[in-house]
């Protein structure tokens, strides 16, 4: 599903956080775009131009057209070199292109634009440029498919202006992952059909090619080796814990001493006449008084 | 930490903006050209361009004919402060962002910048500056306490994530965690739980 994105037209919002950034999946986009042939314009706000072409081949990087806002995006320096009209000025400026083949245009970031432009500005001005494919001129000439990545930082808008966009996004990639691996949760709205939702597991590799996973695996504990063998604990010591055959059918044959057998029961009702009664052994001393009555006598029992 | 930051600054590799002292000059000295904290004078939200000019000026080589300084590493301490002041937090970021363009961009060198989590306290306006430079940043080290509370040996946590896609590989493994001790004149880090005062 994610290596289909640029199937549909119109806008694709990718969301990001601090934790899974999203730069990587769209440079990978933009390579997938120039790689069957389209134009590619970025207009880069966030990082540098160096930095946005890094690790892209020369073919790639002489598809794309990089509109810099990165330098002076709100003409502090005021030499001149800042484009006109700001990134805005560009972005309209593309809603008018005189080019109609296909065209992918990547924001990085959109979370910039919408930041330093009021959120129906931004709105109207995407609209227009992710659906002049559906307005064809008057001549009758075909346009091609525009497709328009934004990259959205989820967590500096409010609900409000993300819900607006997400209204606007044909298809919406929201960035995640578990254990190190990343994961992208696509959601898409065709025209007269239901909308889907998908996860998708991926990497993305140095040279911004798209590697579609598995996702990770469920077992995350370490299996037992079982080229070793378990080791006996019984082995090695200074003390015999083993038995002798012997040993162990005088164990069995034992009766221990609290079980009630039949035999323990007879020997215990029946006194053996073999057995003297015990005997008391008594000396009296001195002071001892030796009454021979019966202390109980006086009881009327 | 061993620099002596007097013979620093006065060699000029070292150059220090005081904000306290500088914010107390602007109210009680006439000033002929912009201030670097001229935004406390204005009655608006204003932006930070004069606080940027004053950064891209001190980064100017000096005219003296010897090599200058390469590589400048500029310090801010700490941006939470200037949203108290009454600055919003995308008039900050702007700030932040034409710093990286002219230090990190132009003159190759480094932005390190301290800002302050609000934590459980809903502050919107530092939410939105503390990720908004966390996306612009490569690295973000966050220093926070101890879950289990105080402790005597061990001050506190620090976590460490690389937010650099070009040198990305298949495995994402770039989160760090250490937990630390404050000396006197240094900082020792350790694994979690192998503090020398607990093995």
């Amino acid at each position: 599903m994610l290596d289909s994105l640029l199937a549909l037209g119109g806008l694709v919002l990718l969301r990001d956080s601090v934790e899974w950034e999203g730069r990587s999946l769209l440079k990978a986009l933009v390579k997938k775009s120039a790689l069957c042939g389209e134009q590619v314009h970025i207009l880069g706000c966030e990082v540098s131009e160096e930095e946005f072409r890094e690790g892209f081949d020369s073919d790639i990087n002489n598809r794309l057209v990089y509109h810099d806002f990165f330098r002076d995006p709100l003409n502090w320096s005021k030499t001149g070199e800042a484009l006109p009209g700001g990134p805005l000025g560009a972005l309209r400026a593309m809603c008018n292109r005189t080019d109609l083949g296909p065209v992918t245009i990547a924001l990085d970031s959109l979370s910039w634009l919408l930041l330093h432009l009021p959120c129906t500005t931004l709105c109207q001005t995407l609209h227009t440029v992710s659906h002049q494919d559906s307005c064809p001129p008057g001549d009758g000439s075909p346009v091609g498919k525009v497709h328009v990545l934004g990259l959205l930082h989820e967590e500096l808008h409010g609900p409000g202006p993300m819900g607006a966009l997400s209204s606007l996004a044909q298809t919406e990639v929201t960035l995640g992952g578990i254990m190190g691996q990343a994961s992208a949760r696509i959601l898409c709205r065709r025209p007269r059909q239901r909308p889907t939702d998908q996860t998708q597991w991926f990497s993305i590799l140095p040279d911004f090619s798209l590697d579609l996973q598995e996702g990770p695996s469920i077992e995350s504990q370490p299996h037992s080796d079982p080229h070793i063998p378990p080791v006996d604990p019984t082995a090695h010591l200074t003390f015999n814990l083993h038995l002798s055959k012997k040993e162990r059918e005088a164990r069995d044959n034992l009766t221990l001493p609290f079980q009630f057998s039949s035999e323990k029961q007879e020997a215990l009702l029946r006194p053996r006449p073999s057995q003297a009664t015990s005997h008391i052994f008594y000396e009296p001393d001195a002071y001892d008084d030796l009454d021979q009555e019966d202390p109980d006598d006086d009881l009327d029992i | 930490m061993g620099v002596n930051l007097t013979m620093a600054r006065e060699r000029g590799q070292l150059v220090f903006l005081e904000g306290l002292k500088s914010a107390v000059d602007i109210f009680f000295q006439a000033q002929e050209k912009p201030h670097p904290l001229q935004f406390l004078r204005e009655a608006n939200a204003g932006n930070l361009k004069p606080l940027f000019e004053f950064v891209r000026e001190a980064l100017k080589p000096v005219d003296s004919g010897e090599a200058g300084w390469t590589y400048p590493v500029l310090l801010v301490d700490d941006l939470s402060v200037l949203l108290s002041l009454g600055l919003g937090a995308v008039a900050v970021l702007d700030f932040i962002h034409y710093c990286r363009a002219t230090v990190c961009w132009e003159l190759k060198g480094n932005v390190v910048v301290l800002v302050h989590d609000s934590g459980d306290v809903e502050d919107e306006e530092n939410d939105i500056l503390l990720n908004g430079l966390s996306h612009q940043s490569h690295l973000i080290l966050r220093a926070e306490g101890l879950a289990t509370g105080f402790c005597r040996d061990v001050h506190g946590q620090l976590r460490i994530l690389w937010r650099r896609p070009s040198q990305s590989t298949s495995q994402r493994d770039q989160s760090l965690t250490y937990q630390y001790k404050i000396q006197d004149r240094s900082v020792s880090f350790f694994a979690k739980g192998m503090s020398p005062a607990v093995l």
